[in-house]
């Protein structure tokens, strides 16, 4: 199995997103945004950081490098994609996911453990949960106030399209605690929480994070 | 326009030069003629002028300073003091570098972008010594904390230190936060970065090999920070001063990041010959610092530099403080492929340049040549001055003034008052506001952070090996004695370490003071440093580099000498770590150390009464290295769960904290603490030497202690929702955490109605 890891200029987490990758079983596969080459992966991450220093708006720059058109055509045809942070507000510029991320309600960057619910447990990155399953991962960005119209949060709800959301306190003013959602298809998720950094008991708050890479290994095999 | 050219120069002798607004002596500017044999141009005025600084020059302290270098380097040193920052030795072929340095007058004119630029210049330097920058830290001081001034600074200065950290993808694994009307008009900032590399990866800053290129790379150089080095760093703010906004560097930390990526790609693959960033003086430092540090002369030719604005002349240039770039030297068969990783990479690189075989530095602008200078001149043999010393004539007083004096709290509910108000103070009180604005988890090897009481970081995945690291600097002892206040931080900060479990291995610092033309300063200064030194000396730690940072005043007040030490240890294992906090209950709390009634410069004096005097704590560092090896012991072990270091507001902080950490409290006795059982002294008293540990085996840790020879005292058990003394107070830990966290929030603003605190800078915040 093998899980590609986009490095866009001002990627930071890649390497972590690549060490969860590794933990839960697959093989990482380093990715570079500027060559149209997805190097025939089973599943792509789009992990944390500052693409392109957030210059314009945060992953709007990297919405549009070459590898990315890429991703968007593959996760068309079922690719699992999992955008986070950073990567979520790639996905969301890109047009994959619905809904946008602003400035933090209290404009400071925030990092915390914080609690999640688990809304969707049937996509290609949380069917190894629970559904309604509480965890607790990190959340540390600046702009992770997820915003949509109130037309289309009534029609994301309605569909389930809520794949994850904030709970014992909402870190940055997100609509609806609203902290990740999925594809119509549940192949494409995006989330602000980073549970790539909740894969081991001595550098995470928990291990919660893990399965979100354990869970899109079933859904290739079974895709 | 035109411009000053040697040829001119040598032909007009008498023309008047602006040597004293750039901040030069008269007898330094002859020795500059003298060492020309003509007066100087424009360009070589303001490359002397800047590089002469205090802050460049270290002209002050270096005959003080020496003391370190005449440690004996012990088994660990790669490199030692001279270099960007020093290397150590960390086992299994691992060498790491750190060094703390100050930014503390660019972060009180323009506090965001004055921090962000502090972290920036640090992980330069960090970088330039070939290694990967895996962690930061910071020290911060302010003025008094409700102070209308301190909201101002503070803020920015933060929001700064993690906007830069941040989008660089460097977790922040701890510091310090502290308070004291002394820096009202002077906070002081200082920025640690700490890397990682293997042994045969070390680089040095030196130009060698004829015909070699030099390559600036990195940002365009703009007219930012010029003259931030001599008129900044090195003059003391006072009322009538201009604004000097203009002068502080703006940072870019994407740029910093590709140039990471960029570096370190051009280290493995053996690109580079030499390397130097640009910091302070820019261009005139890199140059000059790397012709002197070889064999050879250099060459560049100033108009090939990049420029932000065109409209800067070349002195300006030479001058400019501009953010994110290097110097490389680079053989001219490796430049293309060094220029293609930088394409990669979107790093801007320019051949300015080449290594000559003759040994002056010359650079010409558009074909003329507008300096031709003697490099070590400029970089290394700049004026050294024997400052005047006098020990300060309020010492005597301030000594006499015993807090033993002090109205001290008898009744049960007065001592718990008191040890509310001592966590609660700004100093005591929870640093969450703080941390939660900084990334504690980028990069995944973060196994501590604050409020654990050193930051460890693992290095290798494999093999588990790791490396801890502590920042302290306590003023108030070191302005009752700055020879044992230096000792003592250097304690702190050593214990800070060995309580996680990690074995010391060195010592960097970062000594903030007041103005070096202040006899009494030098003898601060002098005395911190000489304490500082023989203190390592004992304890068998080299010093691997550090920085000062002098003029830290206003008007004629200076701040409390400043010294502020970071001690780095190893961890053969980070999975044995010792965390601070209590987890569970059933526990045995035990003291290890002995405690004895010591209160000058303690925070008890300083929250209760406002009161500084008398004399600090006693050093006793054969104390502090038997209770450090008994700690990396225990936590080798695996015979105690919780490890939490007794320093300001003695064991009361200390117990409270690790209550807090994760809700545990705990039944405790106080009787046996000290000969007479007073719970005031066992609570407040701030003894060096000294830590509470938690054990589910007290009897295995009792024997090791008592082998080692630490005295033993046992507190209590864990448990329970509350901090029960007997004798003294039941403290809910509701109440306790309420009071403890509710001090930032209530001074800074929640984050939740934060809308007032937005930071200057257009530094991105995702």
């Amino acid at each position: 199995m093998r899980i590609g890891v986009i490095t866009f200029p001002g990627s930071l987490d890649d390497v972590d997103a690549a060490r969860a990758v590794r933990l839960a079983g697959a093989d990482p596969v380093v990715l570079w945004h500027a060559e149209h080459d997805l190097k025939a992966v089973d599943a792509v991450v789009l992990p944390g950081g500052f693409s392109y220093g957030d210059y314009l708006r945060a992953g709007a720059i990297a919405a549009r490098s070459p590898l990315v058109q890429d991703v968007v055509q593959a996760a068309r045809s079922g690719l699992p994609v999992l955008g986070i942070c950073n990567g979520f507000q790639v996905l969301c510029e890109a047009g994959l996911l619905p809904g946008a991320l602003t400035r933090n309600s209290h404009l400071h960057f925030r990092n915390r453990d914080q609690r999640l619910r688990i809304e969707r447990a049937d996509t290609a990155w949380t069917h190894a949960y629970a559904p309604g399953q509480e965890i607790v991962v990190p959340v540390k960005n600046g702009e992770g106030r997820y915003v949509a119209a109130p037309a289309d949060l009534e029609r994301l709800e309605g569909e389930g399209r809520v794949a994850v959301r904030y709970v014992g306190g909402n870190p940055n003013g997100s609509l609806r605690d609203i902290a990740g959602v999925t594809s119509a298809d549940g192949r494409v998720v995006g989330l602000m929480p980073h549970p790539e950094h909740a894969v081991e008991e001595l550098t995470g708050p928990s291990t919660d994070g893990l399965g979100f890479f354990t869970s899109v290994l079933k859904a290739v095999v079974s895709a | 326009m035109s411009v000053d050219t040697v040829e001119v120069a040598a032909k007009t002798p008498d023309d008047e030069q602006p040597w004293a607004e750039l901040g030069l002596r008269s007898d330094e500017y002859a020795r500059i003629r003298d060492i020309l044999g003509r007066r100087p141009t424009t360009a070589e005025l303001a490359m002397y002028s800047v590089m002469w600084s205090e802050h460049c020059s270290y002209k002050s302290s270096k005959v003080h300073l020496r003391r370190f270098g005449d440690l004996p380097r012990g088994e660990h040193l790669l490199v030692g003091i001279g270099e960007n920052a020093g290397v150590v030795d960390v086992g299994d072929g691992y060498a790491v570098t750190f060094k703390v340095e100050s930014h503390n007058h660019p972060s009180y004119v323009e506090p965001y972008q004055g921090a962000a630029t502090g972290v920036g210049g640090i992980v330069r330097d960090i970088l330039t010594m070939g290694a990967r920058p895996v962690a930061v830290m910071d020290s911060l001081r302010f003025g008094r904390a409700e102070a209308p001034d301190t909201a101002r600074v503070l803020p920015g200065v933060v929001a700064g230190v993690g906007g830069y950290g941040n989008c660089l993808g460097l977790p922040n694994i701890g510091g310090e936060l502290l308070f004291d009307a002394c820096y009202a008009g002077n906070p002081l900032v200082n920025a640690l970065c700490v890397g990682v590399m293997r042994h045969e990866d070390v680089r040095l800053a030196k130009a060698e090999g004829v015909g070699n290129k030099v390559v600036l790379f990195g940002a365009r150089t703009g007219g930012d920070g010029i003259g931030g080095v001599s008129v900044l760093a090195s003059e003391t703010f006072d009322e009538q001063g201009p604004a000097k906004r203009p002068s502080v560097q703006v940072g870019d930390p994407f740029t910093e990041k590709l140039l990471i990526e960029a570096c370190l790609e051009i280290f493995a693959a053996d690109l580079v010959t030499g390397i130097q960033d640009l910091g302070g003086a820019g261009l005139s430092c890199a140059t000059s610092e790397l012709a002197s540090a070889g064999a050879g002369g250099m060459h560049v030719d100033l108009d090939r530099v990049p420029l932000r604005d065109s409209t800067l002349t070349p002195a300006e240039i030479l001058m400019s403080e501009s953010q994110e770039r290097m110097c490389a030297i680079v053989e001219p068969g490796k430049v293309e492929q060094f220029l293609a990783v930088c394409r990669k990479w979107d790093v801007l690189a320019t051949v300015i340049g080449e290594v000559t075989d003759g040994d002056r530095l010359t650079v010409d602008w558009h074909g003329e040549r507008i300096v031709d200078v003697p490099p070590r001149t400029v970089a290394h043999e700049g004026p050294v001055y024997e400052r005047p010393m006098q020990r300060p004539a309020d010492l005597d007083d301030l000594q006499a003034d015993d807090p033993a004096a002090l109205p001290r709290p008898q009744r049960p509910e007065e001592l718990a008052a008191h040890w509310l108000a001592v966590v609660a103070s700004p100093d005591g009180a929870d640093k969450t506001w703080v941390t939660e604005q900084y990334d504690r988890y980028v990069r995944g090897n973060t196994v501590l952070a604050q409020p654990d009481d050193a930051g460890v970081v693992r290095i290798d995945e494999d093999t588990h090996r790791g490396i801890a690291l502590s920042l302290d600097g306590n003023a108030r002892f070191a302005r009752l004695d700055p020879y044992a206040g230096a000792q003592l931080n250097l304690a702190e900060a050593y214990r800070n370490v060995a309580v996680t479990g990690a074995r010391p291995l060195a010592v960097t610092n970062c000594l903030n003071f007041g103005s070096p033309e202040e006899p009494e300063v030098m003898w601060q200064f002098a005395e911190a440093v000489r304490g500082l030194a023989d203190a390592c000396r004992d304890l068998g730690l080299p010093v691997t580099g550090g920085n000062v940072s002098l003029y830290n005043q206003t008007g004629d007040v200076a701040i409390n000498p400043t010294p502020v030490i970071g001690v780095l240890g190893v961890h053969d294992d980070v999975r044995t770590r010792v965390p601070a906090g209590w987890r569970a209950g059933g526990e045995t709390v035990l003291l290890l150390g002995r405690t004895r009634p010591e209160f000058g410069g303690s925070a008890w004096a300083s929250v209760a009464h406002g009161h500084l005097g008398g004399r600090p704590p006693v050093v006793d560092l054969e104390a502090e290295r038997v209770l450090g090896e008994l700690l990396g012991a225990l936590g080798r072990e695996g015979l105690v769960t919780s490890a939490h270091d007794l320093a300001d507001g003695g064991l009361a902080q200390a117990l409270a904290e690790s209550a807090l950490r994760y809700g545990t409290g705990a039944r405790l006795g106080l009787g046996s603490v000290t000969a007479d059982g007073d719970p005031f002294t066992a609570l407040f008293s701030e003894s060096g030497a000294r830590a509470v540990v938690t054990t589910t085996d007290p009897e295995a840790v009792r024997t090791t202690a008592e082998w080692a020879g630490v005295t033993v005292t046992e507190l209590g058990t864990t448990g329970g929702d509350a901090l029960a003394v007997d004798g003294v107070a039941e403290l809910p830990l509701t109440e306790l955490r309420a009071a403890w966290t509710a001090t930032l929030p209530a001074l800074f603003g929640t984050p939740e109605a934060g809308v007032g605190t937005v930071p200057a800078g257009a530094v991105p915040t995702s």
